[in-house]
């Protein structure tokens, strides 16, 4: 076995949670250096990683892979594909951002660095797993640090909100763990590359196929989340703290569109294929109705929230097409919203952290008083509505242009210029919001407020500068996630 | 006849007699308990110096076989955690140390005889050594609750003793041998198996066994018992006295009933569907710590009974290792709970408010162990879970599988809820918790116990499926 840099970078930031957990003293100062540098070792890994990724291979590279549970043949199993490697990126990025962006916590401060690394090792061990226990696993190690942070950290009802993410996670996982003993014992593995290759649909009847299928597919469905199982949403958003925004809507969500595209499709494309309609039909209806609810939003963070449900049902129209451009785009997608909302997320709380209001008809003109911030949540805001020139553009012609040409799923044509629908309403909602947080007459009360300080503007300026990456040159990612969803879609298009 | 092979039994019954004997010549009572617990190292001794034997002893009455060494150490085990979080709490006994640490070496003889024997009196025998041992404990504080739990105990026992003993006189009158091998060989030379008769032996049997797993609807004691006993006792009994039904009931029905193994399991699988269900509903309303438990034991009675009902070797393997998982993780909630009411004075769940901020390793420990409880990872409890779900799927057990998971998601309710108060609340006063250092070692033994099965189960599992391995479905 070669070096084995995924674990490093999957469990740096969970060592780091130990180290600060036992880090002699209680300087605040200390335990949040502790935590960026921890953090920051893991992104500059993966940074490595994706420079040495071999473009010329599909399949998982960097694999590790040790017998584990011999019993129940577990393995521990790690590898990045084409698919996993930019959400492994997106993670450690938002990790190491998440971590700027609490600078500010006064609070515990021990206990929430330490919770919020423990995050994001569970959130990498997810993207990286190739073993479905060891999958099944991380995605359930993400589900106390959250609870926490949201819990003790959050603002409003937030006991309420953080039980309710738990018991809506649970409930989908007990399907989950249920649909993947049921696939062990059909297919005899836990292994996802070889489940992956083994062409089930085919061998198994395609009752159990297509229980399998859903059994799995309801804990990726609320995680998404596809409508209706998106009521959580809102509220873990809205009560969280902001970093945990920025890490919920920046990757967490992502682990069901991934979970999604690797564990059903991947295993099942058939069986997807079949019920594609369903799937589509569903994710046109997340659209709009996740955009006409952003529209009525009048606190700042619930308005990002829902704007969430609506750009995740881009992602679940991408995947449905099956087709390899509209993939793709769903990818990019997946990781060009993670920045983007990522950054609207810190923008709403670096707002209210210095005006101490999120209700939007309390605000107004604030261009004036904190112009840097202004102009950063209106880059954001239009990457969001999909401005040419930012990711969100790239991503969603990529995903737009797939849907429309694919040939997989009947009618698709019109699902797609129903989605389309989406582009319009969220280039309302979002200008319509910063016009009147940002423009209009300035309003006395804010008088003196501050703008942006230095951190800030640097970890807010990372930001725009992956969005505008992206925006201009996709290729940079689109090359490595074609790589990865080639061999998903290999039964459709040889 | 080889004594030999019952030196594990003898020498714990030894060290029993011996603590009581000490008593009456040492005047610092502390060191008693002490003796207890290092003299558990002779038995510890006796029980390796046997691994890998597989002979039978009085007449085929006893059997020293990878099963019953493995809970020969298994309850070993548990007294030993038990009696180092007992030292601070018998102080309370004052001039009865000496009876209680006795009390509980003597339960776990007749436990680890009950692992043992395979024969019906004997097997009797042991259940009623362990149970008269265990009566004495409950009502041991002498207070008007604990006295109320002690005299429930025993009234329900003895109901729950004469109704197995019928199923006994049921299965013997039918097969006229009370040798479980014996009976298994009658059974199907006498072709038995449709005989109603059989049924209402076996129903009998489960019923009995099924006071000592604390299944529902045999499950009425558990409550108030576990509230009144002392908190050392209830995690003894939720945890040895639950172990010890399971290991009989492998030994009875696989060795005896197997042939009838129909029958059966499906009786099992569906009382454990009833019993995680109610157990996991009941514990949702429960304000008193000790009685969300007792509610809580119930519900994974449920869980482990899966291992009952999928009549397979895996499944038994996952059931003792489903065993041990719990025993770590019930017993470090326990000895947490120990360690912090102690210091409150209170079993009420709304009192340990802030407790992280007061006792944070106390209360992390008890987090860890009931996130155990619930199946979250990286504890013993969901590698527990993860094996029998599996062994369940595996025998197309699929609707208890899905049952089981619900009620999981269920669990995490309640058991949260203790994690939110401790971590969320506002700490009632300032004032920190020490606890002794039995008590210290015993839960870092427990939690370190539950972490590293969380990682690294496949040392036990292995262990487990030896153990099972003489079960052949």
């Amino acid at each position: 076995m070669d070096f084995p840099y995924l674990s490093i970078i999957v469990f740096l930031p969970v060592i780091g949670a130990i180290v600060i957990a036992l880090l002699p003293g209680a300087n605040p100062r200390r335990i949040k250096l502790a935590a960026a540098a921890f953090t920051a070792v893991s992104f500059f890994l993966s940074l490595a990683l994706f420079s040495m990724f071999d473009r010329s291979l599909d399949g998982p590279q960097f694999v590790e892979q040790l017998s584990w549970i011999p019993a129940i043949n577990v393995q521990y199993f790690m590898g990045v594909d084409g698919l996993s490697l930019p959400l492994v990126l997106l993670t450690t990025f938002i990790g190491f951002v998440a971590v700027l962006v609490s600078w500010n916590i006064d609070l515990r401060v021990r206990e929430y660095f330490a919770w919020l690394l423990v995050l994001e090792t569970g959130i990498l061990g997810v993207f990286c797993s190739l073993d479905l226990i060891l999958f099944f696993i991380f995605w359930e190690v993400e589900l106390i640090p959250m609870y926490m942070l949201i819990s003790i950290w959050g603002t409003g009802r937030k006991e309420y909100s953080a039980i309710k993410f738990v018991l809506y996670t649970l409930f989908g996982s007990a399907f989950m763990l249920v649909g993947i003993l049921l696939l062990y014992f059909q297919a005899g593995t836990f292994d996802m590359i070889a489940l992956a290759g083994m062409g089930l649909d085919s061998i198994l009847s395609s009752m159990m196929a297509a229980a399998i299928f859903f059994l799995i597919i309801i804990a990726y469905a609320i995680k998404l989340p596809i409508f209706p199982f998106h009521t959580w949403l809102p509220d873990a958003h809205t009560d969280a703290p902001t970093a945990v925004s920025v890490v919920l809507a920046g990757v967490l969500l992502k682990m069901g569109g991934y979970g999604m595209i690797r564990v059903a499709v991947g295993i099942f494309p058939e069986t997807a294929h079949s019920y594609a309609p369903l799937f589509v039909v569903v994710a046109v209806i997340g659209v709009i109705y996740g955009a006409a609810m952003t529209l009525r939003q009048t606190d700042l963070k619930k308005l990002i929230a829902y704007s969430s449900v609506s750009h995740m049902g881009f992602v679940l129209l991408g995947i449905f097409a099956l087709s390899q451009v509209s993939m793709t785009g769903a990818v990019l997608q997946m990781v060009s919203h993670g920045i983007i909302t990522g950054l609207l997320f810190a923008m709403v709380g670096l707002v209210y952290s210095k005006t101490h209001e999120r209700s939007i008809p309390k605000l107004g003109g604030l261009v004036r008083q904190m112009p840097v911030i202004a102009v950063v949540f209106s880059v954001a805001g239009l990457a969001a509505l999909g401005l040419p020139g930012t990711s969100g553009f790239a991503a969603e012609i990529i995903t737009f242009l797939g849907s429309f040409g694919s040939t997989m799923v009947p009618g698709i044509h019109i699902y797609t210029i129903l989605a389309i629908t989406g582009i319009v309403l969220g280039a309302g909602y979002i200008l319509w919001m910063l016009r009147r947080v940002f423009y209009g007459p300035p309003r006395d009360e804010y008088n003196g407020v501050p703008d942006a300080d230095k951190l800030e503007k640097a970890y807010i300026f990372a930001f725009v500068a992956v969005i505008m990456l992206i925006g201009l040159y996709p290729r940079i990612l689109t090359d490595v996630i074609k790589l990865g969803i080639q061999p998903i879609l290999g039964v459709f298009y040889g | 006849m080889d004594l030999y092979l019952l030196s594990p039994v003898i020498s714990l019954l030894a060290l029993a007699l011996v603590v009581i004997l000490l008593d009456l010549f040492i005047r610092r009572k502390w060191i008693l308990g002490w003796v207890s617990i290092i003299g558990l190292i002779v038995p510890v001794i006796f029980t390796l110096s046997l691994w890998g034997r597989n002979e039978t002893s009085f007449g085929g009455a006893l059997a020293v076989d990878h099963f019953s060494l493995f809970f020969h150490l298994f309850f070993l085990g548990v007294a030993a955690l038990v009696l180092l979080s007992s030292t601070e709490y018998a102080r309370k006994f004052a001039a009865f140390r000496a009876e209680y640490y006795a009390l509980i070496l003597l339960a776990a003889t007749g436990m680890m005889l009950l692992a043992s024997t395979r024969e019906l009196i004997s097997i009797f025998v042991a259940l009623e050594l362990t149970g008269i041992s265990l009566y004495v404990l409950t009502g041991f504080l002498k207070d008007p609750k604990s006295s109320e739990a002690g005299l429930k105990y025993l009234l329900l026992g003895a109901v729950a003793s004469a109704v197995f003993l019928y199923g006994m006189a049921l299965v013997f009158g039918l097969t006229g041998t009370t040798y479980l091998e014996g009976i298994a060989a009658a059974i199907s030379a006498e072709g038995l198996l449709d005989s109603p008769a059989l049924l209402m032996g076996i129903v009998l049997l489960v019923a009995g066994f099924g006071f000592k797993i604390a299944a529902v609807p045999f499950q009425m004691w558990v409550p108030d018992v576990y509230e009144g006993a002392p908190t050392p006792i209830t995690a003894y009994l939720s945890v040895a006295s639950k172990a010890a039904g399971f290991a009989v009931i492998l030994r009875v029905f696989y060795e005896a009933l197997g042939p009838a193994s129909l029958d059966w399991g499906m009786i099992f699988a569906v009382l454990a569907a009833i019993t995680m269900t109610v157990g996991n509903i009941v514990a949702i309303a429960q304000k008193n710590i000790k009685r969300m438990l007792g509610y809580s034991s119930i519900a994974q009675a449920g869980y482990l009974m899966i291992g009952l009902a999928a009549v397979t070797t895996e499944a038994s393997s996952a059931l003792i290792f489903f065993l041990a998982c719990y025993a770590l993780t019930n017993l470090g909630a326990f000895i947490a709970i120990i360690a912090i009411s102690n210091k409150i004075d209170s079993d009420e769940i709304s009192d340990y408010s802030g407790m992280v901020r007061r006792a944070p390793l106390y209360a992390l420990a008890l987090a860890l162990c009931l996130i155990s409880l619930t199946g979250i990872p990286p504890t013993a409890g969901f590698m527990a879970k993860i094996y029998i779900f599996s062994a369940g799927v595996n025998a197309e057990l699929l609707w208890l599988v899905i049952i089981a998971v619900i009620n999981s998601v269920i669990s995490a309710y309640y058991y949260l809820r203790v994690v939110r108060v401790m971590f969320l609340g506002e700490p009632v006063s300032k004032e920190g918790v020490h606890a002794s250092s039995g008590l210290r070692i015993a839960l870092s033994l427990s939690c370190l116990g539950v972490l590293l099965l969380g990682i690294y189960p496949w040392m036990l599992m292995k262990f487990a499926e030896t153990a099972a391995g003489i079960f052949l479905p």
